[in-house]
């Protein structure tokens, strides 16, 4: 590598330091700043000087101190290793860290993303003098009972294959070289490198077709998330946005999920690495954290930091997308990287817009999201991956017309309305099925094995879904004329929908079984109640009180339908037949 | 080598310009002397070359340009802490401000602190018993916790910290704690209650105070409760002690940070505070917490006034985004006399999960508060529907509902700040209020648990016996 550049400080303003004598520098060159040698970026360039955004605390820095320049832009390493491992904004190892310099953040020191001394196991699908290019797939790494980790060519790596051989390496020792055709040799690692703010290269892209099952009744019943979607969540503080995040984090049918905490509570950190390894994944029995990655760049880290942490995160999503991978990535919370990025920019001097926020701020939010989405993947065997996207927004006070939710809506198919109405209910997951929508509805069906099952759900939710609306003009009715002008059907409507919301809607984050509830879950229940309506107008038309139908004692099975396990499930269709028992009974005595 | 200059060029605000100034240190303090030979102090707020821009934690009032001498410290602001702290009263700078002997620092630590790493932490989980069934029963605080209390003018959080710092304790252990204390711009006489109140019982011993009261300069405000977690981390993390923070006002605190950023010309955000409050905020409140192989524990309970009972004003709103729950307190309770007067639905602890149920208080815990919670929110709402229509135009059902929102802030919330619950009479409380509903109602709640918990069951089972 050529000759290091150094300049030195001239100004430090928070974290944004400012250097001079720093001609030939490269815009997102990555710096050492100060005699701490603190991390930092190139952000601006005029003459000789730069302005660096610096990814640690600047206290005690100041004019006269050198910066050099790595010449490098701001990297992740990718490579086996990724997987249950806990990063900073910028990939530093936190339990690596943790170890070496204990438990508070010290400045200046730095570990590889990637543990260099451990050896993986490294198995070639490809043989010597086969011709391979960027993205093909030339070997694998068992790396957890979860994940066959496919070893990849780099970017503009392109010949013929020699050398590969099957054994025991770190992520940095040579598996293999490419010999291209003008004979350059190129060697190949377990490892290799990507700057974060480009997004990674595919061979094309495609449209949504099947939904990403969550669990979670609400969104999978009526705002799904297709696989390769994007998604956002806003509401005021304490209304469920992480519960949400963790939720889906937790039982989203993905092979691989990276968590981002940009800018909120270290807690929230602590409480999924203590859980996860013990939670199990319904669909291979192991647990979660071996399928998760974790991004903590909490609140009170800096922001410069805050700032790449999406980044980070989302390139290497989209490292295990281009192994051909389903990958769900959740940040909480955007509005906090968009702060990170309108404090750099007041600090910068820049001309800001709206709020405070940079001009530049709808243009960031678009591309982040972009880079979600169901992709051919470049390289060869072929292969498709996806990459769903979902982000939490915290407006202030709340307030939709905030320009971070405005900016993000614009982008995502997908609207997690959460109410603080609904929180303080205690009505969670808070999302308003009113104002939330999803654009992927059309591919629910798909999720069923039986096709016939699918529509039915179809059917099922759009019926639920008119019952909610319907409920709302009739309480608005109640509000100005009473509950009697009610007619006997209007009060079952409301009856009905009231169960949807209580026992349908509702849903428990931290009951064991209420948590997640499989799609057939979902159906049969959600089945029980509209036949419980059906049934009830029925009734009615046969001349039978409501009072008495609302008393009936199959209601309390289907409050309690929720807590029945899985693999009882078939209790569910038998509250059906009780219903029809009971109905029947009612109608005897009243005719 | 201290380095002096005599070269202040300017002067706006609380803020001050040093010229010619060689190699200052962002984020390090300076010494003013004034022409009287009295000292202020300051901090770098930013550095340009050899020109160094300085808040001035006493104000600017009275600074001559020409006589005033800075003295360049090198340092960045630090607290002298040894275990004597404990039983002293500070001012919000730091200094020893009781007639106490001189204090001999072990050492002195940089009050800026660091943040935790994610992986060091270990989480909340451990239930404390404030004897206040609306926090213990339906919004309990665990060790390690931040849950602040969002207040009003005129309403009576002081009322209620002192009754937090005089019974919290946790269930079944007598571990060393401490109370810190950290006043930002309140009366003398707020001020003054808490510390009687803590000498009454003779916590005052395990206590230390960081004062700056209403009439003190604004500026200073912005160390006070950086000082007030530095000896906190200090207790908590080396002496092994389970710490209890309370912070008072911050929306003092944020007001002497709107003040610097003003001066500074920044850009405001929302009402005139700064963009970067969030992040301020969150490099005090995230102090609080647990650490992976350490006894002690940081939990904090901040107190705000939200101007106009506003909760989307900027600070109880970024308070909110940031601390793990909020207890909101009511005018309208106030009014009606019950005390403490916690609003009870929009309030939140967000790490009640964790510290609940068996083993921890007991197995019924989550669902009775699910429970009161669906049933009081209910009795509002109705009640709410009644002031509209009247309370003809209400079923029978609504005016049950009805009638157990208003017994429930009779009994369940109404207490007194002397009464101290325990848990087990809390969540008893709880059950006897939800006797008034038949099974069917209370959906929240496991069957089992009704037919183990509920009164009605109870008194059966206890003449069976018989
Ligand atoms: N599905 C759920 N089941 C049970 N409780 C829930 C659920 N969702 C949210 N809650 C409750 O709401 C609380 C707040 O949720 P959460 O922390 O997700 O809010 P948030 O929107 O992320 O807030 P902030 O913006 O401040 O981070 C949780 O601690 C929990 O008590
Ligand atoms: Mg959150």
């Amino acid at each position: 590598m050529s000759e290091k550049k150094q300049g030195s400080i001239v100004k430090v303003a928070g974290p944004v330091v400012v250097a001079e004598g720093m001609m030939g520098a490269r815009m997102y060159d990555v710096v050492r700043v100060g005699k701490l040698s603190l991390i930092g970026e190139i952000v601006e360039l005029h003459g000789d000087l730069a302005s660096i955004q610096v990814y640690e605390e600047t206290v005690g820095i100041g004019p006269g101190e050198p910066v050099i320049d790595t010449q490098e832009p701001l990297s992740v390493e990718l490579g086996p290793g990724l997987i249950e491992s806990i990063y900073d904004g910028i990939q530093r190892p936190l339990e690596s860290l943790y170890k070496v310099e204990g438990e508070f953040m010290s400045r200046g020191t730095t570990l590889p993303g990637l543990n260099r001394e451990k050896k993986w196991h490294f198995k070639p699908v490809v043989e010597n003098g086969t011709k391979v290019g960027p993205g093909d797939i030339v070997g694998e790494v068992k790396e957890t009972t979860l994940l066959m980790h496919k070893i990849m060519v780099p970017a503009g790596v392109k010949g013929t294959i020699q050398k590969i051989t099957e054994g025991d390496y770190t992520v940095v020792d040579k598996i293999g070289v490419v010999v291209a055709e003008d004979g350059g040799k190129t060697e190949l690692q377990l490892m290799q490198k990507w700057p974060v703010r480009n997004a990674r290269n595919v061979k094309r892209r495609l449209g949504p077709d099947k939904i990403l099952v969550t669990g979670q009744r609400v969104i999978d019943t009526f705002f799904p998330i297709a696989k390769g979607g994007t998604a956002c969540v806003p509401g005021p503080f304490g209304t469920g946005k992480t519960v949400v995040q963790h939720q889906l984090a937790k039982w989203v049918d993905a092979d691989i999920v990276v968590y981002v905490g940009c800018g909120e509570r270290g807690n929230e950190m602590t409480d999924v690495l203590t859980e996860f390894p013990e939670l199990k994944d319904p669909h291979s029995g192991e647990p979660l954290m071996k399928r998760s990655i974790l991004i903590a760049n909490t609140s009170n880290m800096p922001v410069a930091a805050r700032e790449a942490s999406v980044y980070t995160g989302i390139t290497i999503a989209e490292y295990f997308r281009d192994m051909g991978l389903s990958v769900a990535l959740m940040a909480d919370s955007t509005s906090r990287w968009a702060e990170a990025m309108r404090e750099i920019s007041t600090r910068l001097e820049e001309m800001p817009a709206e709020e405070g926020y940079p001009a530049y701020l709808s243009a960031r939010i678009a591309s982040f999201y972009e880079r979600a989405g169901r992709v051919e993947c470049e390289g060869s065997p072929e292969r498709e991956g996806t990459l769903s996207t979902i982000g939490a927004v915290s407006p202030p006070g709340g307030d939709l017309s905030d320009s971070v939710v405005q900016a993000t809506l614009h982008v995502v198919k997908v609207f997690w309305s959460l109410q603080g109405r609904l929180a303080y209910q205690r009505h969670f997951p808070a999302i308003d099925w009113l104002t939330s929508y999803s654009f992927y509805k059309e591919y629910q069906k798909g999720c069923f094995e039986d096709k016939e099952r699918g529509q039915d759900m179809e059917r099922l939710s759009i019926e639920a879904m008119g019952l909610l609306e319907q409920e709302s003009e009739l309480l608005e009715i109640v509000r100005l004329v009473g509950a009697e002008s009610l007619s006997p059907a209007d009060r079952l409507s409301l009856e009905t929908s009231r169960s949807i919301r209580e026992d349908y809607l509702h849903q428990n984050a931290f009951h064991k079984v209420d948590t997640y509830t499989s799609m057939d879950k979902q159906y049969e229940m959600l089945k029980t109640i509209l036949h419980f309506h059906k049934q009830a107008l029925a009734a009615i038309d046969a001349s039978v009180e409501t009072a008495d139908i609302f008393k009936l004692e199959v209601r309390e099975k289907v409050v309690r339908a929720k807590y029945i396990p899985q693999e009882d499930m078939g209790q569910i269709a038998q509250i059906r037949d009780t219903i029809d028992e009971q109905m029947k009974k009612l109608q005897g005595s009243a005719a | 080598m201290l380095k002096e200059y005599q070269t202040v060029s300017s002067i706006s605000g609380p803020l001050m310009m040093v010229e010619m100034v060689d190699r200052a240190k962002y984020g390090h303090i300076v010494d003013i002397e004034l022409g009287d030979g009295s000292i202020r102090h300051g901090q770098i707020l930013q550095v340009e070359n050899d020109k160094v821009l300085v808040q001035v934690f006493e104000g600017t009032r009275g600074i001559d340009i020409s006589k005033s001498t800075v003295r360049f410290l090198a340092r960045p602001l630090e607290l002298a802490v040894s275990p004597d702290i404990l039983g002293r009263v500070f001012t919000g700078l730091g200094e020893p401000k009781d007639d106490g002997p001189a204090l001999l620092a072990d050492k002195r630590i940089d009050v800026n602190g660091s943040p935790i790493n994610p992986y060091g932490r270990d989480y909340p989980n451990e239930f404390i018993q404030t004897g206040i069934s609306t926090i213990d029963g339906l919004n309990p605080l665990v060790r390690g916790q931040k849950l602040p209390i969002f207040s009003g003018a005129g309403l009576p959080h002081d009322n209620i910290t002192a009754q937090l710092a005089r019974q919290a304790t946790v269930l079944g252990k007598g571990e060393e704690f401490a109370v810190v204390f950290a006043a930002m711009g309140i009366t003398f006489e707020a001020a003054q209650f808490f510390i009687n109140d803590l000498q009454n019982t003779g916590a005052i011993e395990q206590a230390v105070m960081f004062v700056n009261l209403a009439n003190d300069p604004a500026i200073e405000r912005i160390a006070t409760p950086r000082f007030a977690l530095t000896a906190a981390e200090y207790l908590a993390f080396e002496l092994d002690m389970h710490v209890l923070v309370i912070l008072n006002d911050m929306t003092n605190y944020c007001e002497a940070l709107r003040e610097i950023s003003a001066a500074r010309k920044e850009v405001p955000g929302r009402r005139g505070y700064p963009g970067y409050l969030y992040t301020d905020l969150a490099t005090i409140y995230e102090r609080a917490g647990r650490i992976k192989g350490k006894k002690g524990s940081i939990t904090m309970v901040p107190v705000l006034t939200m101007p106009e009972d506003d909760k989307t004003h900027p600070v109880p709103d970024l308070t909110g985004y940031i601390t793990e729950g909020q207890i909101i307190l009511s005018r309208s309770l106030h009014r009606k006399a019950v005390s403490p007067p916690v609003d009870v639905l929009p309030s939140l602890s967000r790490l009640k999960d964790k510290g609940i149920g068996e083993g921890k208080t007991r197995e019924d815990h989550a669902d009775l508060y699910n429970q009161l919670y669906a049933a009081y929110s209910r009795g509002k709402e109705v009640e709410e529907l009644a002031t509209i229509m009247g309370e003809a135009a209400l079923s029978e059902e609504d005016k049950k509902y009805m009638a157990f929102a208003k017994l429930f802030e009779s009994k369940y919330v109404c207490q007194g700040y002397y009464e101290n619950r325990t848990i087990e009479q809390t969540l008893d409380l709880g059950w006897e209020l939800l006797s008034m509903f038949d099974n069917v109602e209370l959906k929240r709640i496991d069957i089992e648990l009704i037919e183990k918990y509920m009164p009605r069951f109870r008194k059966n089972k206890t003449e069976e016996a018989k």
